[in-house]
C-alpha cells in the first residue's frame, strides 16, 4: 500500500461517510454541510485522477456556486429558528431493500467487470490542453452551453419572481 | 489488496450514485431531493474522469464532465427557483403533498 | 265488340263490388253516406251486366269466350310431370244469364235496402257486405275452373255468414250464422275432397281440359266407380249451398238475416250455385251419379214441401219453398233436363226474389212481425205488394202466362219422360205432389196475409204500402215472372228464344257404358271444344213429347186443386184448419217440427260430437295435460338443480374472478399512488431485474 492508495482512501472514505451523511440527516441544513464534504472528497478523486483542472471547477462551481445556492435555498423555504427544518422521510423501507440490492448489485457489476484499461500515464497538467480543446474541438457545445447558462439565469429569475414584480 | 485501479473509482462512484438515489427517493423535502440529485451528477462525474483516466482517450471525459458540472449548476438555479415558486404556493416544499394533479 | 271487349268487361263487373266493398269499410267512418257508392257500382255493374248480355248473345251465341293465364307454374315435378294452377273465366250463355240474374237482383237488393235498413247502426256495413257477396257470387259464374269455384264458393259462404248474422246482436241470429257456415262446411268437405280427385287425375282445374281428357278416356283411379264418386263428391257443396237434403237444416234458420238479404242470398244467387255448379260439371256425371242427384233433389222438394204447408212464419215458409224448388233444379239436373233446370233457376230467381221483397215489405210494414197468424187483409192496404205477391204465387204454383209454369212444366215433363225410360216413376211422383204442395201452401200463404179480416187490428191500422224505392224492384220482378221474357207461346216454352237459342243441350263427356241409354252423343262437335253434346235418343224425343200433355194437365189440374184447397179451408174456411191438424195431429206435428230433422242431429250428430269432445276432454286433462304438467315438473326440476349449479357453481366462479381481480387492483391500485419518488423505486426495481437478466457477473 502506497501512498497514493491510501490518498485515495482517504478520500473514497470522506465522500462515502459523508454522502450517508447527506442522505440521512434529518436536520438539512447539516446535510448541506456534509454535501460540502463530500463535494469535497470528490475533488479529491479528482485530483487523484489526474483532472486538476476539472478539481478545481468542481470546488469553485459546487461548493462555492451550488452549494451556497442549496443553502439560501433552505434558509428562504425554511424559518430557521422553527424546528420544521427537520424533514422527514418517505416509502423508508422499500426503497432501503430495493436500493440496498441495487447498490449491491452495481458495486458487484462495477468491481466484477474486467474493464480494457491502458496503462495509467504520469499526469500532466491539463488545463492548457482543455482550454485548446474548449476553444477548438468542442467550441460550439461550449458556447452552447454559456447560452443555456444565460437562459438558465432568466428563467430562474423568471420563475422565482413574486407575482405582481414587474 | 491489489492496488488502486480504475473498479476502486467506480465502485465509489457506485455507491454515491446509490445514495444519491436513495436520496432522491426517500426524502420529503425538495432540496434534500436536489442533493441526492447532485450526488448522482456527482458519481456520473467521477465516472467521466476515470474512464478518461484509466481508458487513455485524451481528455474528452473531462470536457464532458466540465459540462456536466455546468448543467448542474444551471439546474440547481432553475430547480432552487421552482422550489421557491412551490413555497410560495404551499408554503412549504414537501413534494409528497404536492400531488394536486392526483387527485 | 270482339271477345276481348268481353272479357274486360266482365274482369270489371267481377271487380266493382269488391272495390265497393273495400272502399266502405275502409272509409265509411269519415263518408257516412258511402253506401251511395256502393248503389252505384251496383247500377253500373248492371249495366255492364247488361251489355254483356246483349253482347254474348247478339255477336257470339254458338260460341264460348275463354280466358285463361297461368297463375302458379310449379315446372316438372318429379313423378307427376309438369305442373301448373290456370286461371280463367268461362263466358258462355249462361254464365250472361246468371251474371244478368245476379247484378239484376242485387242492384235490387241494393236500392230496396234502402228503405227497408234505414236507421240501421251498421248501415254502411251491410252495403259492404253486400258488396263482397255480389263478387264472390260473380266470380262463381264467370269462373272457368274448379280452383276458382271453391275459392269464391266459400267467399260466398263467408258473406252469407256475415250477412245471416247482420244482427248479431240476437242469439238467434249468430246461431243460425255458425249453423249455416258449419253446415256448408259439410259439404264443402266432400266438394274439397272431389276437387283434390279431379286435380291429382287431370292435374289441372279447368272444366274444358277435364272434360276433354275424361272424353279421352282418362278416369280417376281408372274406373268408373271413381268418376261416379267424384261427381257425387263435387255435388256435396251443391248440396250444402244448395240446401239439399240432408244438409238442408241451415236455410230456414237464414231466415234470421235481413229480408233482402233473404231474398238475394237465400232464394235467388247464392243457393242456386249448387245448381248452377251441377250444371257446370253435369258433362262429367255417369248415370248412376245423376240417379243419386236426382233422388236427393226429389226428395229434398218433397221434404220441403211438406214441411212448408204447417209453417207459420211468413220467411220460413218461403225458405222452405226455396229448399224444395232448389230440390225441383237438382231433380231435373238428375234427370238429364239440363236445360230446364237452368230455366228453372232464372224463372225461380224472380219470382222467389220477388216473394222474399214482398214479405220484406209486408214485414217492414207490420213493423218487424213475421208471424202470418198476425197479418191478414193487408190486400187493401198493401196493393202493389198484393199484386206482386200474386203473381208470384202464380208463377212458382205453374200457372199459365208465367214464367214458372214453362220451367216447371218443363222440368216435370222431364222427370215423367225419365220415369218412362227408366222405370224410376217416383221422382215424378215427387214432383207432382210438390206441385199440388207448392200451390197450396203458397196460397195459403196468400190468403193468410192478405185476404180475411185482420187478425191484428192495432198492426194492421199502422200497415201502409211501402214507399216507392221498395215497390220498384217488386213491380221489376213481377214484370220479369211473366212469360213472355222467354218464349212467345205462354205453353211452349220449347220453341222460345232461351230454350232454343240462348241455352244449349247438355253436353257429356262420360264414357258411353256409364250413361242413360237416352243419352247418346252423335260426336259432332256443337260446340267450341270437343265434349260431344247430349242428342237424346229419339227413344227420349218421344217421351218428352207424351210427357209433355199429361204433365201439363196433370200440374194445372194439381196447381188449380192446391189452388182450391188454399182457398177452401182459409178462405171460405169450409174446413177448419186447426180441426184438421187435430185429425191428422201425428203428421201435422211431424211437419210443424221439420221431420224431427234437427232434432235428429241434435240426438246424433251434435250429442255424439259433444259426447266425443267430452271423452276427448278428459283425454285431453288427464293424458295430454298429465303429459304437459310431467313434462313442466321435470323441467322445473331439471331448472332447480341447473338453478343452484348457477347460482354456486357459475355465479361463485364469476364472484370469484371479480374478487380476484378487485385484491390485484387493491394491490395495483398502491402504485399508482401519483408520487414521482415511489415510480422511481419501480424504475429502480425493473433496472433491478434488467440487470440481473443480463447477468453480467
Amino acid at each position: 500500500m502506497n501512498l497514493y492508495d491510501l490518498i485515495f482512501y482517504l478520500f473514497a472514505a470522506i465522500t462515502i461517510v459523508s454522502a450517508v451523511i447527506v442522505v440521512n440527516a434529518k436536520n438539512i441544513v447539516y446535510a448541506a454541510f456534509s454535501l460540502m464534504f463530500t463535494f469535497f472528497g470528490v475533488a479529491g478523486l479528482y485530483v487523484l485522477l489526474g483532472a486538476d483542472f476539472i478539481a478545481i471547477v468542481q470546488v469553485m462551481v459546487y461548493i462555492g456556486g451550488i452549494l451556497v445556492l442549496l443553502l439560501f435555498g433552505v434558509m428562504l423555504t425554511h424559518k430557521i429558528t422553527s424546528v420544521d427544518i427537520k424533514t422527514g422521510t418517505v416509502q423508508l423501507i422499500p426503497a432501503l431493500i430495493i436500493i440496498g440490492i441495487f447498490a449491491a448489485v452495481l458495486v458487484g457489476l462495477m468491481y466484477s467487470t474486467h474493464w480494457a484499461t491502458k496503462p495509467a500515464e504520469i499526469p500532466v497538467t491539463t488545463t492548457k490542453s482543455l482550454g485548446n480543446l474548449l476553444v477548438t474541438e468542442y467550441v460550439l457545445i461550449f458556447e452552447l452551453l454559456g447560452i443555456l447558462l444565460l437562459v438558465a439565469m432568466i428563467g430562474a429569475a423568471t420563475i422565482a419572481r413574486r407575482d405582481g414584480e414587474k | 489488496m491489489e492496488s488502486i485501479g480504475l473498479n476502486h473509482f467506480l465502485v465509489v462512484s457506485a455507491i454515491l450514485f446509490s445514495l444519491g438515489i436513495y436520496a432522491v427517493v426517500t426524502r420529503k423535502n425538495a432540496i434534500m431531493v436536489l442533493m441526492g440529485i447532485e450526488l448522482i451528477l456527482n458519481s456520473a462525474n467521477i465516472n467521466f474522469v476515470a474512464f478518461s483516466r484509466y481508458g487513455n482517450s485524451g481528455l474528452g471525459g473531462q470536457i464532458t464532465a466540465l459540462f456536466v458540472i455546468i448543467l448542474a449548476a444551471a439546474e440547481a438555479a432553475i430547480a432552487l427557483a421552482i422550489v421557491l415558486n412551490l413555497y410560495k404556493t404551499f408554503a412549504h416544499v414537501n413534494i409528497d403533498e404536492i400531488d394536486k394533479l392526483n387527485s | 265488340m270482339n271477345d276481348i271487349i268481353l272479357i274486360n268487361i266482365s274482369i270489371i263487373t267481377l271487380l266493382l263490388p269488391l272495390f265497393g266493398f273495400g272502399l266502405i269499410i275502409l272509409f265509411s267512418k269519415r263518408f257516412p253516406k258511402l253506401y251511395m257508392l256502393g248503389i252505384g257500382l251496383l247500377i253500373v255493374n248492371f249495366v255492364l251486366a247488361v251489355i254483356l248480355l246483349y253482347a254474348k248473345l247478339s255477336n257470339f251465341l254458338t260460341q264460348d269466350i275463354n280466358f285463361q293465364f297461368t297463375w302458379i307454374d310449379f315446372g316438372n315435378v318429379p313423378y307427376l310431370g309438369n305442373v301448373h294452377i290456370d286461371l280463367g273465366l268461362k263466358i258462355d250463355n249462361i254464365t250472361v244469364i246468371m251474371l244478368f240474374v245476379v247484378n239484376l237482383i242485387s242492384m235490387l237488393v241494393h236500392i230496396y235496402s234502402l228503405e227497408y235498413m234505414k236507421g240501421d247502426k251498421r248501415f254502411n256495413r251491410y252495403y259492404a257486405y253486400l258488396g263482397i257477396f255480389t263478387f264472390s257470387m260473380i266470380g262463381i259464374v264467370i269462373a272457368n275452373n274448379l280452383l276458382m269455384i271453391y275459392i269464391f264458393w266459400e267467399l260466398v259462404g263467408l258473406s252469407s255468414y256475415l250477412l245471416i248474422g247482420f244482427w248479431y246482436e240476437k242469439k238467434s241470429a249468430a246461431d243460425a250464422s255458425k249453423k249455416a257456415f258449419i253446415t256448408n262446411r259439410v259439404g264443402d268437405l266432400g266438394m274439397f275432397i272431389g276437387i283434390l280427385i279431379v286435380f291429382t287425375t287431370y292435374h289441372t282445374f279447368t272444366f274444358d281440359s277435364i272434360f276433354e281428357q275424361i272424353s279421352n278416356g282418362v278416369l280417376p283411379f281408372d274406373s268408373n266407380a271413381w268418376l261416379t264418386a267424384t261427381g257425387i263428391l263435387i255435388f256435396m257443396g251443391a248440396v250444402g249451398k244448395s240446401a239439399q237434403f240432408p244438409l238442408h237444416v241451415w236455410l230456414p234458420d237464414a231466415m234470421e238475416g235481413p229480408t233482402p238479404v233473404s231474398a238475394l242470398i237465400h232464394s235467388a244467387t247464392m243457393v242456386a250455385a249448387g245448381v248452377y255448379l251441377s250444371l257446370r260439371i253435369f258433362a262429367m256425371l255417369t248415370a248412376d251419379a245423376m240417379l243419386v242427384i236426382a233422388v236427393v233433389g226429389g226428395f229434398t222438394s218433397f221434404l220441403a214441401a211438406t214441411i212448408a204447408i204447417t209453417q207459420n212464419d211468413i220467411k220460413r215458409v218461403l225458405a222452405y219453398s226455396t229448399v224444395s224448388q232448389l230440390g225441383y233444379m237438382v231433380m231435373a239436373v238428375g234427370v238429364g233436363a239440363f236445360q230446364y233446370a237452368f230455366f228453372h233457376l232464372i224463372t225461380h230467381a224472380f219470382f222467389k226474389s220477388n216473394l222474399f221483397l214482398g214479405s220484406g215489405s209486408v214485414i217492414h210494414a207490420m213493423h218487424h212481425e213475421q208471424d202470418m197468424r198476425q197479418m191478414g187483409g193487408l190486400r187493401k192496404k198493401m196493393p202493389v205488394t198484393y199484386a206482386a205477391f200474386i203473381v208470384s204465387s202464380l208463377a212458382i204454383s205453374g200457372i199459365p202466362l208465367t214464367s214458372g209454369f214453362l220451367s216447371k212444366d218443363g222440368l216435370l215433363a222431364g222427370s215423367l219422360a225419365f220415369a218412362h225410360l227408366t222405370g224410376h216413376w217416383l221422382l215424378p211422383t215427387f214432383g207432382f205432389l210438390v206441385a199440388l204442395m207448392t200451390a197450396f201452401y203458397m196460397f195459403r200463404l196468400v190468403i193468410m196475409t192478405f185476404h180475411g179480416e185482420p187478425r191484428n187490428k192495432e198492426k194492421y191500422n199502422h200497415a201502409h204500402e211501402s214507399p216507392f224505392v221498395m215497390v220498384l224492384p217488386l213491380i221489376v220482378l213481377t214484370a220479369l215472372s211473366l212469360f213472355f221474357w222467354y218464349t212467345p207461346n205462354p205453353v211452349g216454352p220449347e220453341q222460345g228464344w232461351f230454350l232454343s237459342e240462348w241455352v244449349r243441350p247438355a253436353e257429356t263427356v262420360v264414357p258411353q257404358e256409364t250413361r242413360f241409354d237416352f243419352m247418346k252423343t252423335t260426336g259432332e262437335e256443337v260446340s267450341g271444344h270437343s265434349a260431344g253434346a247430349v242428342v237424346f235418343s229419339e227413344e227420349y224425343e218421344h217421351a218428352m213429347h207424351w210427357a209433355h200433355i199429361p204433365t201439363l194437365i196433370l200440374s194445372l189440374l194439381l196447381g188449380g186443386l192446391g189452388i182450391l184447397f188454399a182457398f177452401v179451408i182459409y178462405h171460405w174456411r169450409k174446413i177448419d184448419p186447426d180441426e184438421l191438424a187435430e185429425k191428422f195431429k201425428s203428421l201435422y206435428l211431424f211437419s210443424l217440427n221439420k221431420w224431427y230433422v234437427d232434432e235428429f242431429y241434435q240426438a246424433t250428430f251434435i250429442a255424439g260430437t259433444l259426447k266425443l269432445s267430452y271423452l276427448l276432454s278428459l283425454f285431453d286433462k288427464y293424458v295430454v295435460d298429465g303429459i304437459v304438467n310431467g313434462t313442466a315438473f321435470v323441467t322445473r326440476g331439471i331448472s332447480t338443480v341447473s338453478g343452484i349449479f348457477d347460482k354456486y357453481v357459475v355465479d361463485g366462479l364469476v364472484n370469484f374472478t371479480a374478487f380476484l381481480s378487485g385484491l390485484i387492483g387493491l394491490g395495483f391500485r398502491r402504485l399508482q399512488s401519483g408520487r414521482i419518488q415511489t415510480y422511481l423505486v419501480l424504475v429502480i426495481f425493473s433496472l433491478i431485474l434488467l440487470l440481473l437478466f443480463f447477468e453480467p457477473f
